[in-house]
């Protein structure tokens, strides 16, 4: 490793606010070319496999599908209060796993693994909200003491899952990519044996967290004390909880951490040149180890806010690939807090849109996926959305992870 | 030259350990045949060949990309799309529609695997394009590439579409049951798929390539120095497009094993992180096909472990079972990678000056 780096410390607020806007250009173009290129396949499924007379009259009703597919995409999304709000809750977990992605990007670190922090930190959130009766004699002491507590347990959950990897990293060189999905595996079997209904006909017993129904794989209810306080409930059947708020909080205090303290600023070096870093006398080592074990938590929280907000106990598939949409989330937000907090938002409306979608205009859902992979490269790829439309100017500097395999 | 020697002792002892680890393997499966009878001991070695072909194949295809410098961490979604193409291309001309030239069997098959090793190679192309002419970092090119194949093959998914069964045998066990020791190992080394022996043709092609031809020195040097190979004049970015179509081919063939050879069916998701264990596989076996293949060994016998493990009357929850193959990439890859040196440039791009 003989590279060096300069390690630039210009702060990013020197940036007036015309730069800011520009920065918006090309996400916003990838966007727009990744949702043409989505309905470019709707349209090309409906004129290779129609059945309508000629290959017109498909391409007409490909036109149209695509149309309702996007139409019934806004509607679901934001057409009433009712779709606001399910944007909203689905916005939130996206936030924390966003940021918990994003930040170990910061530090160099490709945190494929949120998936896996997030299951165990919503499954042990769900622990200390079932099993731990909270009675004070005041219900607003008690909620206040239990849901802080059960949110608490599901950080810690993330962290204990993110800080395995962290550890493997720092010590063994074992590469982070590799070992973060490796536990996300794990973590899915170990849910399905914590929670597993058990098969009488074999004589296999429950999994000890499993409320006994006998059939599905889930935990008994939390209590109500352990729920996230609803702060906005409009018809329908989503309610807006607390934990956007909690979300953006934490958004904001990775920002400040980030910028504004010594960890903030060395984990940063660490991510921008390992070797330098350790040159300059920051421990390496420490430095990978917290930054997995913040962005665990982080994770955990993001699973926290499903067991506690939305599902109020853990069942299977409450968090099926928010942890894999947080990857593309935190790359969409250049990384930034903020900027996670609106691809979020972007990606909270397409999730909450797309049953509508699908109901509406009978196109699969994981078109979402396509169109998610493709906003994802054209990001990563900014030359071709300069190209695309003759954007002038060089563009940020390339996002850079590749650290080769070894210990750092 | 010293680097020629160290590299000899490496490959050496790479083979060594692969061989020693096959014997180690053998060893207990003549033990246990004789604990449990030979029957559940072929059947378990079968099903670890089962289970080493995708991830043997999908470290090959890692290989072919590393050794040329390029991160390729799209394996999975690579073999995904492959095992979706292969599959739907079996579909349609397994329906009537088709030219009944192409309806019959082993031209059929042969375009089924040829098509997905083909979408294989081009979506190897599409990470070379992203990686080597956008400058895209490499690991993200790799996420898009698994993103993307997720989506696709979940988009376009068919359910319910099926096929008249799976590859069928090249060579049947000529042996009959009385033949004893004879039968059993016919058993094993025959009634295999076709892609079972290319996967073994795969593998001693690359050794034999990567090095005893130019094109593995020329591959192996833009891997770990590409501005001297580029002042030797090889064209660094047209080999890195070669290998690493060749590196999806890899994958590719590793994706139509799962749906024309081992399971017959395509279901969402179903290379289920294999793509990634090849990768931890391909780190155990130092970057060398051999070892890689002794790896890939490990964890088909890992896997087949999962599916026989109640023959052996052994009282484990399945779901711990279910971690295995996961567990052991983690040990592997902590016990293994520190020791271990990759290509030297692998992850960075190559800027030609």
């Amino acid at each position: 490793m003989s590279e060096v780096t300069v390690v630039t410390t210009a702060p990013v607020r020197a940036v007036n606010l015309f730069g800011r806007l520009r920065a918006l250009i090309v996400p916003l173009l990838a966007v727009f070319t990744a949702v043409l290129i989505g309905s470019l396949f709707i349209v090309l499924t409906s004129v290779f496999t129609g059945t309508g007379a000629s290959v017109g009259e498909n391409l007409v009703k490909g036109v149209q599908t695509a149309g309702a597919a996007f139409s019934g995409l806004l509607n679901g999304a934001f057409g009433d209060s009712s779709g606001l709000t399910r944007t909203l809750v689905k916005t939130t977990p996206l936030i924390f796993s966003g940021l918990a992605v994003a930040f170990a990007f910061k530090g160099g670190l490709f945190n494929i693994g949120a998936q896996g922090q997030l299951a165990i930190g919503s499954v042990t959130s769900a622990w200390v909200g079932f099993a731990i009766r909270v009675d004070l004699g005041n219900p607003v002491l008690s909620a206040v003491v239990h849901v802080t507590l059960a949110l608490l347990a599901g950080m810690l959950g993330g962290a204990l899952w993110g800080a395995i990897p962290g550890l493997l990293k720092a010590y063994t060189g074992a590469h982070e990519v590799i070992t973060t999905i490796m536990f996300n595996f794990i973590a899915t079997n170990l849910i399905a044996w914590l929670l597993y209904a058990g098969s009488p006909g074999e004589g296999i017993p429950p999994g000890p967290l499993n409320d006994g129904n006998g059939v599905i794989t889930r935990t008994p209810t939390i209590y109500p004390t352990a729920q996230l306080p609803v702060i906005y409930d409009p018809p329908g059947p989503q309610a807006l909880h607390l934990g956007l708020f909690l979300a953006l909080i934490a958004a904001i205090v990775i920002l400040l951490v980030l910028t504004r303290t010594t960890f903030g600023f060395e984990l940063r070096m660490v991510g921008l040149n390992p070797t330098a870093a350790r040159y300059s006398g920051i421990s390496v080592k420490r430095i990978t180890v917290l930054t997995m074990i913040i962005a665990g938590a982080l994770a955990g929280a993001a699973g926290a806010m499903q067991t506690l907000g939305v599902n109020y106990r853990y069942e299977p598939n409450q968090s099926l690939g928010l942890g894999f949409d947080a990857i593309t989330v935190a790359l969409l937000g250049a990384n930034n807090p903020i900027g996670v907090i609106l691809s979020a938002f972007l990606f909270g409306a397409m999730d909450a849109g797309a049953t509508r979608m699908q109901f509406n205009s009978g196109v699969q859902s994981e078109i979402i996926v396509v169109i998610q992979a493709l906003i994802l490269m054209f990001v990563a790829a900014e030359e071709i959305i300069r190209t695309m439309y003759r954007i002038r100017g060089a563009g940020g500097p390339a996002q850079k992870l590749s650290t080769g395999w070894g210990q750092r | 030259m010293s680097g020629d020697v160290v590299s000899a002792v490496k490959t050496n002892r790479t083979t060594m350990s692969a061989m020693a680890l096959i014997a180690v393997i053998l060893v207990v499966a003549f033990l246990a045949a004789g604990a449990v009878g030979p029957a559940i001991v072929v059947a378990v070695i079968n099903a670890s060949i089962r289970g080493t072909v995708p991830i043997a194949l999908g470290a090959m295809s890692g290989i072919l990309s590393e050794r040329s410098g390029i991160v390729n961490i799209g394996i999975e979604g690579m073999m995904l799309l492959a095992a979706y193409v292969g599959f739907m291309i079996n579909v349609g001309l397994s329906s009537g529609g088709a030219p009944t030239a192409l309806q019959a069997e082993p031209v059929r098959l042969i375009l089924s695997i040829l098509g997905g090793v083909l979408i294989g190679g081009l979506t190897g192309l599409l990470h070379a394009l992203l990686s080597i002419r956008y400058k895209v970092d490499q690991i993200i090119s790799g996420t898009v590439i698994n993103t993307l194949a997720l989506g696709l093959t979940g988009y376009f998914y068919l359910a319910g579409a099926t096929t008249q069964g799976r590859l069928p045998p090249v060579i049947s066990n000529p042996f009959k049951q009385d033949a004893g020791l004879l039968f059993w190992i016919g058993e094993i080394v025959f009634n295999k798929g076709l892609v079972t022996y290319l996967m073994v043709l795969v593998v001693i092609t690359v050794t034999i390539a990567l090095f005893r031809t130019p094109w593995g020195l020329r591959t192996r040097a833009i891997g770990e120095h590409p501005r001297a190979a580029d002042t030797l004049g090889i064209n660094v970015h047209r080999l890195q497009y070669t290998n690493l179509f060749f590196s999806g081919c890899a994958a590719g063939l590793a994706g139509v094993f799962l749906t024309l050879e081992a399971v017959g069916i395509f279901e969402r998701g179903m290379t289920n992180g294999r793509g990634f264990i090849a990768l931890a596989v391909m780190i155990f076996g130092k970057w060398h096909p051999l070892g890689a293949a002794a790896g890939a060994l490990l964890f088909g016998f890992a896997t087949a472990l999962q599916g026989q493990l109640q023959f052996f009357n052994i009282q484990i929850p399945h779901q711990f079972v279910g971690m295995l193959p996961y567990l052991l990439t983690v040990i592997v890859l902590a016990g293994f990678v520190g020791r271990a040196r990759p290509p030297a440039h692998v992850g960075k791009p190559y800027e030609v000056e």
